[in-house]
């Protein structure tokens, strides 16, 4: 089974959530399709959400909540 | 002056500026850095420094706990809080004084008092400072509503006492209006709050946003003059002007007089700002709120009356009396100041930080450029998008503009996208030369008249 990466667009810190208090955007392990949204980056004050882009099974992350991230840095996969 | 050792409890183009200052009056200047600010201008150009923590800014800049750790540890006698972070927070100022240090600016009962809208309309009512018409608080019913309108006059803006953010405003621009929507609105408020309370505020159609500089001892208060800050996009400011152009002199100086008015009557100590709406259509001007700060846009207050606002302050915040008298504030030529901001106006100003390969200045007379900026610094993502503020004079608008299209043309920073070209847009733009423009200008340009974003997507994609 081939694997799908998402990446983050832009620079940032990247969340889970979409507030301190909700709960996350995707759960490990959950589908996603192309216009879910599975985090959000905050740059320069300014919160910037990211769409899945891609239709997948099993999401799997690879960076914890609140960490920075680089543009282009793999934030999760799916299986194709 | 009773300051030797100065905190600068901030960071990016106002810590340089800051440390600039102090240093011009012989202090010792000890700079706060997060640990995402490490090779930043204002670390490398202070005498000391100290780390406060994390790169959040709620966990080094916003905490006080931290920074009064440093100014404690690094023995300073005075804190200086720049504009935004900690700057109008009366705790902070609070917690400053409580350990025998000067907080550079108001005390913190005033910032507390003009922090409260509704406590600095009242300050203002009492100086004598004109106020948006409206009623006073919630209006009980279409029968007191009524009464208010009767005073304001039309268009009027009942808004939702609960609302916030445009939501629950409606706009009247006669009574027949007005009978219809007030129930309405009031219906809407209750099933969108849970609180159906309106209140009623004269619509201002075509405001500029004007405000006064002032300076204060707490016994002696002058103004220098007002500032122009309609250009605005998302309620920021991107392009000031000093002094306001097309005021007549009778309103410019009415306009001074109130904000002077108003400082006298809190006692106020420091440099701040008063900010006023002002109504084109029948040039009448209403107080906004009181800035207790310096302002990003200090410069061009300064290039045109030659006073260095930020030495002001602290030699106010150290002692001393205040050193100029109104009659010694003239104002000398036009200045226009263009914030620019690592943002990509190609890209619906999508910020983007990075690294900056290489920056070149202008280096016309007239020109300065406040910068955090030097090539090879890399910009971190966790704050604002702020670069550098390039501030232009001339002998008078028309010649300041002109030198400023020249400036923007030499000033070159390579690596990240930034919002230069928009500017080089603005000052090329006939209804920003004439000068006709407002509060609502901007946003409605950008989607109309900006062509340079355009061109750049298409060869992008």
């Amino acid at each position: 089974m081939s694997k799908i990466e998402i990446r983050s667009p832009i620079p940032g810190t990247f969340f889970r959530k979409p507030s301190p208090d909700s709960p996350v955007f995707k759960e490990d392990g959950a589908d996603v399709t192309d216009s879910d949204f599975i985090g959000l980056v905050e740059v320069m004050k300014t919160f910037h959400e990211v769409p899945a882009g891609v239709n997948g099974k099993s999401i799997k992350f690879l960076i914890e909540d609140s960490e920075p991230i680089m543009a282009g840095q793999v934030i999760a996969e799916v299986e194709a | 002056m009773n300051i030797q050792r100065i905190l600068i409890a901030n960071r990016g183009e106002i810590a340089v500026r800051i440390i600039r200052a102090a240093k011009a009056l012989g202090l010792r200047t000890v700079q706060v850095y997060s640990e995402a600010d490490k090779e930043s201008l204002a670390v490398q150009m202070a005498d000391e420094t100290v780390s406060i923590g994390p790169p959040a800014a709620t966990k080094s800049y916003l905490n006080i706990e931290a920074i009064m750790h440093a100014a404690r540890t690094m023995r300073v006698d005075a804190v200086h809080p720049g504009y935004g972070f900690l700057s109008e927070n009366a705790d902070f100022a609070d917690a400053v004084v409580a350990e025998n240090m000067v907080f550079v600016g108001p005390d913190g009962d005033s910032i507390r008092l003009l922090g409260n809208k509704i406590a600095a309309r009242q300050v203002a009512d009492e100086a004598g400072v004109p106020t948006v018409p409206g009623s006073d608080g919630r209006v009980a019913d279409l029968e007191a509503g009524r009464l208010v309108v009767a005073q304001t006059g039309y268009p009027v803006m009942i808004k939702a006492a609960a609302g916030g953010g445009g939501r629950g405003i409606r706009i009247a621009t006669n009574s027949q209006e007005f009978e219809r929507f007030f129930p309405q609105a009031s219906a809407e408020a209750a099933s969108a709050f849970g609180d159906g309370s309106l209140y009623i505020e004269k619509l201002i159609e075509s405001a500029r946003h004007v405000e006064v500089q002032i300076l204060g001892d707490g016994e002696n208060f002058v103004h220098c003059f007002e500032r122009e800050c309609s250009m605005q996009r998302r309620r920021q400011k991107v392009w000031e002007e000093a002094p306001a152009f097309g005021l007549s002199p009778e309103i410019q100086m009415a306009l001074c007089d109130k904000a002077v008015a108003l400082a006298r009557q809190v006692k106020y100590k420091g440099a701040g700002t008063v900010e006023f709406l002002y109504d084109q259509k029948t040039n009448e001007f209403y107080f906004i709120e009181v800035n207790t700060r310096i302002q990003v846009e200090h410069t061009i207050t300064e290039a045109i009356t030659g006073i260095d606002l930020v030495q002001e302050m602290i030699r106010i915040a150290g002692g001393e009396n205040l050193s100029i008298k109104q009659e010694d504030v003239q104002v000398n030529g036009h200045a226009i100041e263009c914030r620019i901001n690592a943002e990509d106006p190609a890209k619906n100003f999508m910020p983007w930080p990075g690294l900056v390969d290489s920056l070149e200045t202008p280096i016309e007379d007239g020109v300065r450029f406040d910068t955090l900026l030097y090539s090879g610094y890399s910009i971190p993502p966790f704050y604002d998008s702020l670069l550098g503020k390039l501030i232009v004079w001339g002998n008078d608008r028309t010649d300041c503009l002109s030198r400023l299209r020249n400036a923007l043309q030499n000033l070159k920073i390579s690596g990240i996208p930034t919002t230069i070209p928009l500017h080089i847009a603005l000052a090329n733009d006939e209804s920003v030369s004439s000068g006709t423009f407002d509060t609502k200008f901007l946003e409605k340009w950008l989607e109309t008249k900006f062509m340079i974003a355009d061109n750049q997507k298409k060869e992008i994609a």
